[in-house]
């Protein structure tokens, strides 16, 4: 796929010295859905924002569709997006209304066909003339989703979509955003719902302290950084781990009824018919045995403690 | 250009403006009319004719500027201001226009209201007392460049103000005692000479003395001063514009 958004070595530092982003290195493919993990304070929203052309980076170069967001910034912002993280908008305002001065402001003629459509699809036709603040803050989401489609842009950024948000609705923006996608928008979302990365996103990027510590594929990452559990359930519960069985990677459970070990998925030899029968050798009788993956949560904790060591 | 952006502000301005067209009507007539009442018919009457035209006629250009002056000011600095105080300016800065597109929508919104309401005063004065206006194209243009000017003005405070306390502050402390010192209601003549020499320095007098002069065709101050003084005011607004916009400030962290 190719590149649609081109970030290079973005620097963003404030007057106290506070440096925001340090040297960011990122190229979004065209029609991916890429998840920035972070933590609050991580950066997503300086990076996004400075992408936006809501503050200006310090150094470094970013083109979006080849355009550079300084000197060509009317083409760059042209395909650009944005839904912001907080609900900004005016609460006097009717639905139609709103959607229709975002589409002018971004230099697109009048077209009620295509608001219509844009609203259709976002389930807020019903509420088009609706004021505002008459409504839930789920709608008040979706309008924000249909000011930031209505000039039918190529590349969406979407600042925490579902901060405070409940499962159902939660579950309802998924659904959208598989949607754009589907229509060809390239979408770049941050989040620090990690369950949210590993439902929607095709690549993954993780974010602390200003830097990306990476980006990569999510069934890759998850299959390099994930490690699984084997766990080994006894008959009879026991107050230590036999002798031959004594590693570091096997742990008795609490109530001494099973042992956990732990193993790399990737690793040519996994351990698990030799450990099962030392099992047997200890003259240990198994009741049952399951199998965990650990999740992209898992991954993300794992990340920042190597980040921090 | 980004016309259709230009187009896309200047309309939404204007809705918000129309949907409170009762208010933003009965307001400055029933002020104007009380003035008239007061000054014109009770005080007036007892007033001699002021540069040979009655008390009451001669307030007539002062009372429209101290409208249009006061109107263009606080429509450009909340329309900007708004936007900064509820978050929806980030659409603005994200959006592929350039800073004097989101200035000429703006400002034409705001200095178009306070013509529009200029124009209701002007009419409402005919109800009041007879006045003829000797050079009417001038007279307009006059008005015209004051709604512009005071709206670029109010566009710096809109994007100064932290709060809705700043926003109110220059308008109240700076705007209109110039406005009222600035001899709307008297001819700077009248003033003791002291007087008149600090009043040469307060701008609004040129402006009121050009307005008059488009009226009744006598001025405190030359007409060509007078239109040089507003020039000088217009560019000084549109210098600070263009250093707000290379610098971003207040705007673009």
């Amino acid at each position: 796929m190719p590149t649609i958004v081109d970030i290079q070595n973005l620097r963003k530092s404030y007057a106290g010295g506070f440096e925001a982003l340090k040297g960011v290195n990122l190229q979004i493919e065209q029609g991916e859905i890429l998840a920035l993990l972070g933590s609050n304070g991580a950066g997503k929203t300086t990076l996004i924002s400075t992408i936006c052309g809501i503050t200006t980076a310090t150094s470094g170069k970013v083109t979006v569709g080849g355009h550079d967001i300084k000197d060509d910034f009317r083409a760059a912002r042209s395909m650009i997006g944005l839904v912001p993280q907080e609900i900004n908008l005016e609460p006097f305002e009717r639905v139609l209304n709103t959607v229709r001065f975002s589409r002018g402001l971004f230099g697109r003629p009048a077209d009620e066909a295509v608001l219509e459509k844009i609203l259709r699809q976002l389930s807020l036709w019903d509420k088009k003339d609706s004021q505002i603040r008459e409504l839930s803050g789920g709608m008040k989401r979706r309008v924000l989703i249909a000011k930031a489609l209505s000039h039918d842009p190529k590349v969406l950024f979407l600042d925490e979509p579902t901060a405070g948000v409940d499962v159902e609705l939660r579950k309802d923006m998924w659904e959208i955003v598989a949607g754009l996608k589907a229509s060809g928008v390239t979408i770049i979302l941050t989040t620090h719902y990690i369950e949210e990365a590993e439902a929607i996103a095709d690549r993954i990027g993780v974010i602390a302290k200003g830097e990306l510590l990476l980006v990569e594929e999510k069934d890759a990452l998850m299959a390099r950084m994930g490690k699984k559990q084997l766990e080994v359930q006894l008959t009879e519960p026991i107050t230590e781990v036999p002798l031959a069985l004594q590693s570091p990677d096997v742990e008795l459970s609490a109530d001494g009824r099973s042992l956990i070990y732990t193993y790399d998925t990737n690793a040519e030899r996994t351990g698990i018919t030799k450990l099962l029968s030392k099992v047997a050798e200890s003259g240990l009788v198994l009741q049952d045995v399951a199998t965990r993956q650990s999740s992209l949560e898992d991954i993300f904790v794992d990340l920042l403690k190597e980040d921090a060591a | 250009m980004n016309w259709t952006a230009i187009k896309a502000i200047y309309a939404f301005e204007m809705a918000r403006f129309f949907r409170t067209i009762t208010q933003s009507i009965i307001s400055p007539v029933l002020s104007t009319s009380l003035y008239f009442v007061v000054f014109g018919a009770a005080i007036g009457s007892r007033i001699e004719e002021v540069e040979g035209v009655s008390y009451g006629a001669f307030i007539v250009p002062g009372l429209i500027m101290l409208s249009v002056i006061t109107q263009s000011i606080s429509n450009a600095s909340f329309g900007i201001y708004f936007p900064k105080f509820i978050g929806t300016v980030y659409e603005l800065l994200s959006a592929p226009i350039n800073f004097f597109e989101i200035v000429i929508g703006y400002v034409g919104a705001a200095a178009t209201k306070a013509l529009f309401i200029g124009t209701i005063i002007l009419i409402t004065a005919f109800f009041f007392v007879d006045i003829t206006i000797q050079h009417p194209i001038a007279m307009v243009a006059f008005l015209i460049l004051t709604c512009i000017s005071f709206a670029l003005m109010g566009f710096i405070i809109g994007i100064w103000a932290g709060n809705f306390e700043q926003l109110q502050l220059v308008p109240l402390l700076i705007v209109t005692p110039l406005v009222f010192l600035g001899g709307s209601f008297y001819s700077i003549s009248m003033l003791p000479p002291v007087w008149q020499v600090i009043s040469h320095f307060n701008p609004v007098v040129y402006l009121i003395s050009g307005f008059r002069w488009a009226f009744f065709g006598s001025a405190d101050v030359p007409i060509l001063t007078s239109l040089a003084a507003i020039a000088l005011f217009t560019a000084l607004c549109l210098g600070v514009i263009w250093w707000i916009f290379r610098t971003g400030w207040r705007l673009r962290a």
